[in-house]
């Protein structure tokens, strides 16, 4: 399968939409060579805004731009794009719904030796709990390229989470991405699981595996945490024995806070992966950290069999 | 100057009589913060600004941002005063549904540029906007007005070094020192004093006036357009809630209510 690096993608995603409209402007706390904004800074100076180490600054500043008739991109890791400018992102851009758009990369555990300080368990809950914040989690690289795609022609205020390391592709390149759908990755019927972000393709391998122990899964990628369309997630939890939730995120207020919502009183069964309510850790690899805070393909089987026996 | 410093000096007291109007009997109202930037507010909506109450969006406007966004009474009442809305509207303000917003709220306003209140905030907003206009090669100004209790928000000092850093010339700050914040004076609270100083150290060209002196208001204002290279702060001498004689430095009416008396004794006063 293919691997791509969502970060790499989406600099080269906002050069290009940069080419096409010069009205795209991306803001910078010093992690350009991190984020992958360096792409677009070479080519569009004069519309790259430095903002030194200041990420509250730099976010009110975006909304200063967008008021203009820019769409402004921020960007800094997640934890402090979402953390660090949580007020500036609530009053002077949710409550006017500025044409901003915060770009958390870095996300989740994906930092690994940086340790919990620069680690985002619950980036997504807080931005989830702001009035006219839209929040989205792409799965690969293709899906970052539409998203960023799409967030630019939408008008009002956007967070999107992405993971530092290369991910396979499973979104459909013919499929055309909408905000707010959920996409069925992989048929089954037996249990389904609703994951986002790495969990995708850790659910779709997953699924393969268990076809030879004759368990047939279904996959979907709710990369839209919010808006979630309702009918999407309740048509493709039906026919199945139970559901499993799959994130690189805290249990509160992220992929499983939605699933449970959404399917309050359908009686299925919910198993819930994720952060239980705790901060991340240093690690020397990526693969390490996902282990111990059983963010695994084992861990998927073991709540997939617990449902379908 | 098509305006006359008599015909500023009327717009001004219309202005405090509409701010004593809003906060009426019996409720809470900043009368405090918004009675200092009376004069000011006066000179930038009906001398200094371009701008078309009839066409708020007007491309070629100058903006104004108040970042001290509690004292909006005042901004209301220039923009009534202005034309922006009728004045009805100013007898609604902070009634539920209404128009007028306890904080400025571009969405249901005519005539706010961005939506402040979170103290340290309005200042990044204007850099962003200046630094907007300037990139499309417009000429328009951008003012923004800060507080001194307000620029205790480090946020402020973010944008400073942004704003001199990136030479936003178009770029006018006036710092309304009242001297009070809302539970005591500056120096005894939170001193964020010497203020020529820290500004000038963050790269700001910095001019001071006597904020409730009209002709020097003009004049400061001009003269600061000369200026190229670097924002502008005009740091603005104030009595916080100026001509209102009882509330004049009074800490109580940073956020008070005024009683059936002090209302009419403010109202006689000023018409």
């Amino acid at each position: 399968m293919k691997m791509q690096n969502p970060r790499q993608v989406y600099g080269e995603t906002l050069l290009e939409l940069g080419r096409k409209n010069k009205n795209i402007v991306v803001l910078e706390a010093d992690l350009s060579k991190s984020t992958m904004t360096c792409l677009f800074e070479k080519e569009f100076p004069e519309r790259f805004f430095e903002m030194g180490i200041g990420e509250a600054n730099m976010t009110s500043f975006a909304g200063g731009l967008s008021l203009t008739g820019k769409i402004a991109f921020t960007n800094s890791f997640a934890v402090f794009a979402s953390g660090r400018a949580y007020d500036q992102i609530r009053q002077g851009i949710s409550i006017p719904k500025l044409n901003v758009k915060i770009i958390g990369s870095s996300a989740g555990l994906s930092d690994f030796g940086d340790g919990a300080t620069h680690q985002s368990v619950e980036d997504a809950a807080i931005m989830r709990a702001i009035p006219n914040m839209t929040v989205l989690v792409p799965a690969d690289g293709i899906e970052t390229r539409k998203m960023t795609r799409k967030i630019a022609e939408y008008q009002g205020p956007v967070y999107m989470r992405i993971n530092r390391h290369d991910l396979p592709d499973l979104f459909p390149e013919d499929q055309e991405y909408e905000i707010g759908k959920s996409y069925l990755i992989r048929d089954g019927k037996d249990v389904v699981v609703f994951a986002n972000g790495i969990m995708v393709s850790k659910a779709v391998q997953t699924a393969e595996k268990l076809i030879g122990e004759g368990i047939s899964v279904r996959v979907v990628n709710v990369s839209s945490l919010k808006p979630t369309n309702e009918d999407d997630i309740k048509k493709y939890a039906s026919g199945v024995k139970g559901i499993v939730t799959a994130e690189e995120h805290s249990l509160i207020g992220g992929l499983a806070s939605v699933i449970t919502y959404i399917l309050r009183g359908s009686g299925l069964p919910i198993i819930t992966i994720g952060i239980e309510d705790d901060f991340g850790q240093s690690a020397h690899n990526y693969d390490e950290l996902l282990n111990d805070y059983k963010l695994t393909e084992d861990n998927i089987t073991v709540s997939v069999k617990k449902l379908v026996s | 100057m098509e305006i006359t410093l008599t015909e500023l000096e009327k717009k001004t007291r219309a202005l405090r009589l509409n701010i004593i109007k809003m906060i009426g009997v019996g409720q809470k109202g900043h009368l405090g913060g918004s009675c200092s930037l009376a004069e000011i507010v006066a000179v930038l909506y009906f001398y200094k600004m371009k701008h078309d109450p009839k066409n708020p969006h007007w491309e070629d406007r100058d903006r104004f941002l108040l970042s001290k966004g509690h004292a909006a009474l005042v901004q209301y009442a220039a923009l009534a005063e202005a034309g922006y809305f009728s004045k009805a509207e100013l007898e609604r303000v902070k009634c539920l549904g209404a128009m007028l917003q306890g904080h400025p709220d571009m969405l249901t306003t005519p005539g706010i540029e961005a939506n402040t209140g979170s103290l340290g905030q309005g200042l990044s907003l204007a850099c962003g906007i200046a630094a907007g206009l300037r990139l499309d090669g417009r000429k328009n100004k951008v003012y923004c007005i800060v507080g001194d209790g307000e620029i205790a928000e480090g946020q402020i000092w973010e944008a400073a070094m942004t704003a001199s850093y990136y030479k936003l010339d178009n770029l006018t700050a006036i710092l309304d020192k009242n001297g009070l914040q809302a539970t005591g004076a500056i120096t005894e609270r939170y001193n964020t004093n010497p203020l020529v100083e820290k500004w000038k150290a963050f790269g700001w060209h910095v001019a001071e006036m006597d904020g409730h002196n009209l002709k020097e208001i003009v004049e400061t204002l001009d003269q600061v357009d000369k200026i190229t290279g670097k924002p502008k702060m005009i740091i603005a001498r104030t009595v916080k809630g100026k001509g209102i004689p009882f509330a004049e430095n009074v800490v109580a009416f940073h956020n008070g209510e005024l009683t059936q008396e002090q209302f009419k004794k403010a109202c006689a006063d000023l018409a």
